[in-house]
């Protein structure tokens, strides 16, 4: 099993190494001119008013949260779903119990509005 | 099955007969396998990404009544190439208020999980690059890190299209993913493997598309949202936001985020076809017809299952106008969620009830 | 030969992990530590890897990598600051934070050292069918605990966002 993750790490290793090549390459071809105006924040032209990096909204973070939850609760389905045919009525009950109680998370978010976009 | 090895697979068992005696060890020949794989994978990316920037372009002239491009070479099938060459000689600028490190990383990070992703698609029988035994898991679980880059390249141009881009790309990515997780399940049920050569080996008699009508319908609108692409495009919105996240690189930068994104395209749609659509297995005919159908090499049945998904995806950019943010993500949350869950309960319930009919 | 890759492949990752989790402390830019943390994350699901653990290295990088990350960059985005360069106020705190950071460690090492970890010649299975067996059989109520502390960590969260918008 090792072995097949040693290739994995070399796809990574791989994966990260062609960009780096590749933009180097072009950094060989490309002209390099660059004036102020080109450097400047692109924003249509118009010259950008404040700063960027400022408060964003709640939604956000609320989408983030239930999708945290919800992505717990796929660690948990994926081996149930593997053993599912093998496990009998017990181990369906017991999805069913732990999906209801997701559930009922899901409609209390749901009610509070946290899956509206604000 | 497919008893005669087909090209590609006597093309891969050459290679290990040649490499064998050279190398002698047998783990260090399944290396250099695994290392032919990754070179397969890597020429594969980059001649998709050229023949799908020039499909694209035909199929949305051939959707709008017009030619595309058609100047250089027949049909102008050498477009891409001069782009290519076009996009290497542009200048690598870097705007003067940008994070430098964020910002020059990004699109180096996002080219990682495109590429390892593909490391457990099945290309064909014995041609998964790297079978794993939590493969369908493994491909989640890489391209679910894909949300990093965008973030980064939305934060680090300190550009406001930019930031706004890079938070939509990452809200509808997590929005959606749950969908398109969950609807892989009920497949999963029916096989009880995450191993992608199980998953397709077990539709050699019917493929899950019929199993799973509404769950493939879940997985290819949540793979649409998660490539973010149209009508799920708010995160390069050009009418509101330029380019997104990608407003502030120009050149082979730029070019690496494109190249990232066609690479996605092509593993979801890979995976609709290995998961929904039978991978490899021919179209399950009767009599002499599936006979030849099962002359066709699986790999080529492969392609061409994953092509139909492509073109499938082309025709939603070219059909549908994009949605609004808030439509998209109630879409995604009170309509695509539940669905995918009941149909988790229902395939249970399914399962269950055909094991009790015939008696096991 | 074998021995020397797998010695390789700890020191590499343990070093990115160590590495990325000192930069989350020391960087002065919040954000930054936010990418840094996501490549700590990254770090050990390698780790889980060489363990042979291969389930809970995908659910490491999908959760962490994946999701955590998210979480914490947009939690960021939702506080006031004025300049990013110096958003990550370390100075007043440290003190407090070093204190904690050896307490948990004294735990640890405890727990580790006092633990009568089973020594067998048997193979451990670490495949997700057995995950799921043990999951769902000899681990039942723990599993549905976990439930119930994802319910209850959703309505707290909920509650806790709503708080701050209307602050």
């Amino acid at each position: 099993m090792l072995k097949e993750y040693l290739a994995i790490s070399m796809f990574f290793i791989v994966a990260l190494l062609i960009p780096v090549a590749v933009i180097f390459i072009s950094r060989l071809v490309a002209p390099k001119k660059t004036t102020p105006e080109k450097e400047e924040v692109y924003e249509c032209g118009v010259d950008t008013v404040g700063d960027t990096w400022i408060r964003f909204k709640t939604s956000y973070f609320l989408y983030a949260l239930v999708f945290v939850v919800f992505d717990v609760e796929t660690v948990f389905l994926y081996p149930w779903a593997v053993q599912f045919q093998q496990l009998g009525t017990f181990a369906f009950v017991e999805m069913f119990i732990f999906i209801a109680i997701l559930v009922v998370g899901f409609w209390y978010a749901w009610k509070e509005g946290a899956l509206e976009w604000k | 099955m497919n008893s005669n090895p087909d090209l590609l697979t006597s093309l891969a068992g050459s290679i290990r007969s040649v490499l064998s005696p050279l190398i002698g060890n047998p783990d260090g020949v399944d290396m250099a396998m695994y290392g032919v794989g990754l070179l397969a994978v890597i020429t594969l990316i980059f001649t998709n990404a050229v023949i799908l920037v020039w499909g694209e372009r035909k199929v949305a002239g051939f959707m709008q009544s017009r030619y595309g491009p058609n100047r250089l070479g027949p049909w102008g099938l050498f477009q891409s190439i001069a782009d290519v060459l076009k996009l290497m000689s542009k200048e690598d600028y870097r705007p003067k208020l940008v994070d430098k490190w964020v910002w020059a990383l990004a699109p180096i990070i996002m080219f990682a999980p495109a590429v390892a992703a593909y490391a457990v698609l099945p290309f064909g029988k014995d041609l998964v690059p790297v079978d794993l035994n939590i493969g369908i898991f493994y491909f989640i679980a890489v391209s679910s890190i894909t949300t990093i880059p965008l973030l980064m390249a939305g934060w680090g141009s300190n550009n406001k299209y930019s930031l706004i881009g890079g938070m939509r790309a990452v809200a509808q990515m997590v929005s959606y993913e749950i969908p398109l997780v969950f609807s892989m399940l009920g497949a999963i049920m029916l096989v009880g493997s995450l191993k992608m050569s199980s998953i397709v080996e077990a539709q050699s008699h019917i493929w899950f598309v019929f199993l799973q009508p509404v769950a493939f319908l879940v997985y290819v609108i949540a793979a649409t949202a998660e490539t973010n692409r149209a009508p799920f495009d708010l995160v390069e919105g050009e009418s509101e936001i330029v380019a997104g996240p990608l407003t502030e690189y120009s050149g082979m930068r730029w070019a690496m985020f494109f190249l990232g994104e066609y690479a996605n395209l092509l593993a979801v749609s890979a995976i609709a076809s290995a998961v929904f659509l039978g991978g490899w297995q021919p179209l399950p005919l009767p009599g002499a017809l599936g006979d030849m159908m099962h002359a066709i090499p699986g790999w080529i049945w492969f392609a061409l299952k994953t092509y139909i998904m492509i073109f499938v995806f082309m025709w939603f950019r070219w059909t549908f106008p994009r949605f609004r943010v808030d439509q998209l993500m109630g879409f995604g949350w009170k309509v695509l969620l539940p669905l995918s869950l009941a149909n988790i309960l229902v395939t249970g319930v399914g399962i269950f009830l055909y094991r009790v009919a015939i008696g096991g | 030969m074998n021995d020397m890759v797998f010695a390789t492949a700890f020191y590499i990752l343990a070093g990115i992990t160590i590495l990325s989790a000192v930069g989350v402390v020391f960087l002065k830019n919040i954000v930054h530590s936010a990418f840094l943390l996501a490549l700590a994350f990254f770090g050990v699901a390698g780790i889980y890897v060489l363990l042979n653990a291969e389930f809970l290295a995908a659910v490491q990088l999908l959760v962490y990598g994946g999701a955590i990350a998210v979480l914490i960059a947009f939690g960021v985005m939702l506080i006031q600051r004025r300049d990013m360069s110096s958003s990550n106020p370390d100075a007043a705190w440290s003190p407090l934070g070093l204190g904690m950071a050896v307490m948990a460690m004294v735990v640890f090492i405890a727990a580790i050292v006092l633990t009568q970890f089973p020594v067998t010649n048997v193979a451990p299975e670490f495949s997700v069918e057995g995950l799921a067996r043990l999951l769902l059989t000899d681990y039942v109520v723990a599993f549905e605990a976990a439930a119930v502390l994802l319910l209850a960590a959703m309505v707290g969260a909920i509650i806790l966002a709503k708080g701050a918008k209307e602050a």
